[in-house]
């Protein structure tokens, strides 16, 4: 395009351009991720963005003392490692000292020398020499001071928390057990309607296509109390619960259905002509055109509204908490992450992995199928001017 | 848990197939009891013709009833609700909207509304336009529109996780973990609870949407642009018109549909706004918007229907210019036959 | 086998008149080319016969029935697309058994005729394939075995070979033929624009424009006696030669026409004077265009000319082959 404008600012620059603007984009969910991983404590304690690199810190060990001492070449060695004893992670020395005020005095690997003839090596893993050429005789060894330098530290602590004590695990079946249904049952009862409203001879057709085309702006919030209504009668006069699953599979697929209708209607009918005339020429009635050429030939049109309608009814909050309610049973995924943000608001490694296991689903399903969702959206939004 | 998979693995089955059985059903028994196929036949040729009477309502059958029983009543009842009392009995005239219209936090709710409406549309739209634009001719350029477009597939409750995260405050002094406060600590300035902040939070708030929804307006906006035949821009620059010219006279006019499009897409989508707002504020510090105003006087003290109602119809009556004018343009391009 | 009467038949979409008092009686087992102009009606008039479009008014006979309410699949009869048609995801053994599937046929049955079919039209090396695998010839193959397999009585055919390239076309053309030959008690009828097609493979054309039927004969009528000055000029290529002025009035006609082959050439002052432009030498024969007072003229020679460009040339029409057309330009006694 930019080339088309005759503009051709060094490719460098666009490059540039493009990639601030993607890093701005990404940075939020990447610090999502990156945090999700980290210790609770780091967490807490320092941004993430500062988990990617090593962190320096300083510390004292103590060197073992005249016991461990041997004689080797004339000399007397004390030798071991300053992270003995310490915690797992412990790092890598980058400087060391023999002075509290000056850890970082010496490089790693070097050999200093001290007083009294002595001299004391410290390599990067820890492992230090003192060497001396008369016998050692403080039982207590002395300290050195050092600079370590602690690797990123990550664990998958978070999620296995989160995944079987806090009832993530849960929900994400909760999830699945609306959304799956609630994705199915649309596409059906949409593609019969849709290949009515296109080729079948219909009295009104327009008109009933022009209310389906305007029911896709009605917000969701015109049919809530009605709707809550009818169900909590329908409850009482039946005898069930009010908040059953195949309520909610209803609703949403009462919901998704002029999103389907106007999806599927508009590929249906730009389906060429000839093929359904043939067919009917060739005896065929409408139920076996549907089924044996139309539905097989607009398979692109089905999939991007079933990606469109997985997402939508994954993420989707109101319809759930609604028409489905809080238990532990029905709760779904997107409710709890809510409900954690006030319960446990300040925990962000709860928050963070919580987060992170609610959208990991909805990303897979767009990344592997991108193209389709994409056709989805460009269905009847690509006009001239 | 395993018990629940078990109850919705067989329900499925049984929503899925009860669906298959409706269709293959009513379509079987029509042609059992209107045969048509045998033969030529005057009475083939008449029970034909019955059948494709009644099997476009079949068909179209399903669909009916669920978009009359969950959209269409819905909302004439939900008018009519907006006329009555807080329990849907008592007819009360007005007084629900008058009393809206005099109540602060329904006055606030419409002035947020309005300047979310003012600020997210246009600033997807631009941004996607500009995304949309700088990206066409990078052969990474897909890549960088899935990664523009990748919001769209997290919940707003996610988005939203993840912003409080990135707005997050710790108090003067402490080190910092949300960016933001990172960032100005950084320069020097003092760290703020930036989704409390009187007025300036709704911005906040809408830096969330934006966020979402830019790879929307991008992806859309790119397609159009990729239709633009490449002759108009040709001609036009042998015409000798610099590339800012081509772009306003020649690229944008021939797209204006589209940007139309997404405009008003996207300001639909604004006006129902709700999980944002509920997930990030709950609507203290004064972010309240229409949606959850509505929300709360449904099932806060015990739920007022009539109220909540009036509420949800003026989000409506906000939404039906655009609803007009969508059905405008579907009766102009109508496939088929 | 069927014979097809229509009698004033009238189509209209909305309040456009389309087709305007058609009255035709095509015999059974006859092949009858509709040709014409674009817009001129053909293809309404060809999908009105197949109960694809309904008539708005007048009556459609097939095999001596009243068709007009009937719909498409009982009317015998079967058709073959522009494009062909083709079910994009079966294959063509699929896609010739697919009539045979909504008949209700067993499989062996369907079997046996799809493969007696793909036999007749060299097929059956490419039954499993898929149509985007087989060239434009093949598919047209296909369409037609579609056609053949049913059994119907009639076929139609909607400008089959506009999709294909000239070498394409002429080799198809002589497909049809065969067809025909090979099926002699089916009623075919063809729609083209291309009247090559129609002279070459009809028993007899109609020639229609804008809605009506303006002539119907067999080709070497409409050649040698067109009735109006468009079938005149619709039919033969290179187009008819129309001179009005002198030349016509002398003929007592308000124009005269005179086909290519029909000039000679004369000394005489008192035939069309005219300047030599341009000549097309095609081989077999020349085509001199001339410039005369009243208009360009095309003369033909057979093999080639000793005409030169700029060489000034009397053309004399020949009595026996001259038309004449009067003032509403239909042709006038001899």
């Amino acid at each position: 395009m930019l080339k088309r404008l005759q503009l051709e600012p060094s490719r460098i620059l666009l490059n540039l351009a493009v990639i601030f603007i993607i890093a701005l984009w990404t940075f939020p969910t990447a610090g999502l991720l990156i945090s999700s991983l980290r210790d609770k404590n780091d967490i807490a304690a320092s941004g993430w963005w500062t988990a990617l690199s090593s962190a320096d810190r300083k510390q004292v060990g103590r060197m073992k003392g005249s016991a461990d001492q041997v004689e080797k070449d004339g000399k007397f060695v004390i030798s071991g490692n300053l992270f003995e004893g310490a915690d797992a992670n412990s790092g890598k020395v980058s400087a060391f000292g023999t002075k509290v005020q000056t850890p970082g005095a010496n490089a790693v690997g070097s050999t200093v020398a001290l007083d009294a003839g002595q001299s004391l090596t410290v390599n990067v893993d820890g492992s230090y020499v003192l060497t001396s050429p008369t016998k050692f005789a403080d039982e207590r060894g002395s300290r050195v001071f050092f600079v370590s330098s602690q690797p990123p530290r990550f664990t998958l602590d978070n999620y296995q928390n989160v995944l079987f004590s806090e009832g993530i695990g849960r929900s994400f079946i909760n999830s699945l057990t609306v959304t799956i249904p609630a994705t199915i049952i649309p596409i059906l009862i949409a593609a019969f309607a849709a290949y009515a409203l296109a080729w079948m001879k219909l009295p009104f057709r327009g008109f009933l296509i022009a209310i389906i085309v305007g029911l896709l702006v009605v917000p969701l919030q015109m049919s809530l109390i009605p709707l809550l209504k009818l169900y909590n009668a329908a409850g009482t006069f039946l005898g069930v619960p009010s908040k059953t699953y195949l309520g909610i599979w209803l609703a949403h697929t009462g919901f998704g259905l002029p999103f389907a209708i106007y999806l599927l209607r508009s590929y249906i009918a730009g389906l060429p002509k000839d093929l359904i005339e043939s067919a009917q020429i060739d005896g065929a009635n409408d139920f076996k055109i549907f089924r044996r050429i139309v539905l097989p030939l607009c398979f692109p049109a089905l999939a991007s509204f079933a990606i469109f309608q997985f997402l939508w009814v994954w993420n989707d909050l109101l319809v759930a908490i609604v028409f489905l309610g809080s238990g532990p049973d029905q709760l779904v995924l997107t409710g709890k992450l809510n409900a954690l943000l006030g319960s446990r608001g300040g925990n962000w490694e709860i928050l963070t992995a919580s987060a992170f296991v609610t959208i990991i689903v909805p990303l897979t399903v767009f990344f592997s199928l991108q193209r389709y969702f994409v056709r989805g959206l460009l269905a009847g939004s690509v006009k001239g001017g | 848990m395993f018990e629940q998979i078990i109850y919705a693995f067989f329900t499925v089955i049984i929503g899925v197939g009860g669906c298959f059985g409706y269709f293959y059903g009513s379509n079987w028994l029509l042609d059992r009891v209107f045969p048509a196929n045998a033969n030529n036949d005057a009475s083939a040729v008449r029970n034909l013709k019955i059948q494709s009477t009644i099997r476009p309502w079949l068909f179209l059958g399903p669909a009916l009833l669920l978009l009359s029983v969950y959209l269409i009543f819905p909302v004439i009842q939900t008018f009519w609700l907006s006329f009555h009392d807080r329990a849907g009995d008592k007819f009360v005239g007005m007084a629900n909207y008058v009393w809206a219209f005099n109540d602060d936090q329904f006055r606030l709710s419409i002035f947020n509304n309005i300047l979310w409406l003012a600020v997210v549309p246009a600033l997807c739209t631009l941004m996607g336009l500009i995304i949309a634009v700088l990206t066409d001719r990078l052969w990474w350029g897909n890549l960088a529109k899935s990664l523009i477009f990748m919001p769209l597939a997290i919940s707003f409750v996610g988005a939203s996780v993840i912003w409080k995260f990135v707005y997050d405050y710790r108090g003067e002094g402490q080190d910092q973990i949300g960016i933001i406060n990172a960032i100005v600590t950084y320069f020097g300035g003092s760290p703020q609870v930036w989704i409390a902040l009187p007025f300036w939070n709704n911005f906040f708030l809408m830096a969330i949407l934006v966020w979402i929804q830019t790879g929307f307006a991008t992806v859309i906006l790119a397609a159009a642009l990729r239709g633009i035949p490449e002759d108009t821009l040709e001609a036009a620059t042998i015409d000798g018109a610099g590339p800012f010219k081509i772009f306003f006279r020649i690229m944008v006019p021939q797209i204006y549909g589209t940007i139309l499009v997404v405009w008003t897409t996207i300001t639909v989508l604004v006006l129902k706004i709700f999980d944002i707002v509920l997930t990030m504020t709950n609507s203290q510090w004064d972010t309240s918007v229409l949606a959850n105003l509505m929300f709360d006087w449904m099932f806060r003290g015990g739920g007022d229907f009539g109220r909540g109602a009036a509420i949800a119809i003026v989000i409506m009556v906000a939404v039906l210019p655009i609803m007009i004018w969508n059905i405008r343009q579907a009766n102009k391009e109508q496939g088929g036959h | 086998m069927a014979d097809i009467k229509l009698t004033n038949l009238n189509k209209s979409y909305g309040t456009v008149h389309i087709l305007k008092d058609v009255n035709l009686d095509i015999k059974s087992g006859e092949f009858i080319v509709f040709v014409g102009p674009s817009g001129c009606g053909k293809s309404t008039l060809l999908r009105s016969i197949s109960g694809l479009d309904q008539v708005s008014s007048g009556t459609l006979e097939i095999d001596n029935a009243v068709v007009n309410e009937v719909p498409p699949s009982k009317r015998g009869i079967a058709m073959v697309f522009q494009s062909y048609a083709l079910y994009p995801h079966m294959s063509v053994f699929e896609n010739i058994g697919f009539a045979l599937e909504n008949q209700g046929l067993s499989r062996a049955e369907i079997k046996t005729k799809v493969e007696a079919v793909g036999e007749m039209l060299q097929l059956t090396s490419y039954l499993t394939r898929l149509p985007k695998a087989l060239s434009g010839g093949q598919r047209q193959r296909v369409a037609i075995g579609r056609a053949i397999v049913r059994g119907a009585k009639v076929f139609l055919f909607d400008e089959p070979l506009s999709n294909l390239d000239a070498a394409l076309r002429v080799q198809m053309r002589m497909e049809i033929a065969k067809l025909k030959r090979d099926l002699p008690k089916t009623t075919m009828v063809y729609v083209t624009h291309d009247q090559v097609e129609a002279m070459t493979m009809a028993d007899r054309i109609v020639v229609l424009q804008a809605g009506r039927v303006m002539q119907v004969g067999t080709p070497m009528e409409l050649y040698e006696n067109p009735n109006s000055v468009f079938v005149a000029g619709f039919i033969g290529s290179p187009k008819m030669n129309f001179i009005t002025g002198a030349p016509a009035e002398k003929l007592n006609a308000k124009t005269i026409g005179v086909r290519p082959e029909h000039f000679e050439f004369s000394d005489s002052k008192t035939d069309i004077a005219g300047t030599l432009d341009y000549t097309e030498i095609l081989g077999s024969d020349s085509f001199l265009y001339v410039t005369t007072p009243t208009g360009m003229l095309t003369v033909r020679q057979p093999g080639r000319t000793e005409f030169k460009t700029g060489q000034k040339l009397n053309l004399k029409p020949i009595a026996q082959h001259v038309h004449r057309f009067g003032e509403d330009d239909m042709r006038l006694a001899k």
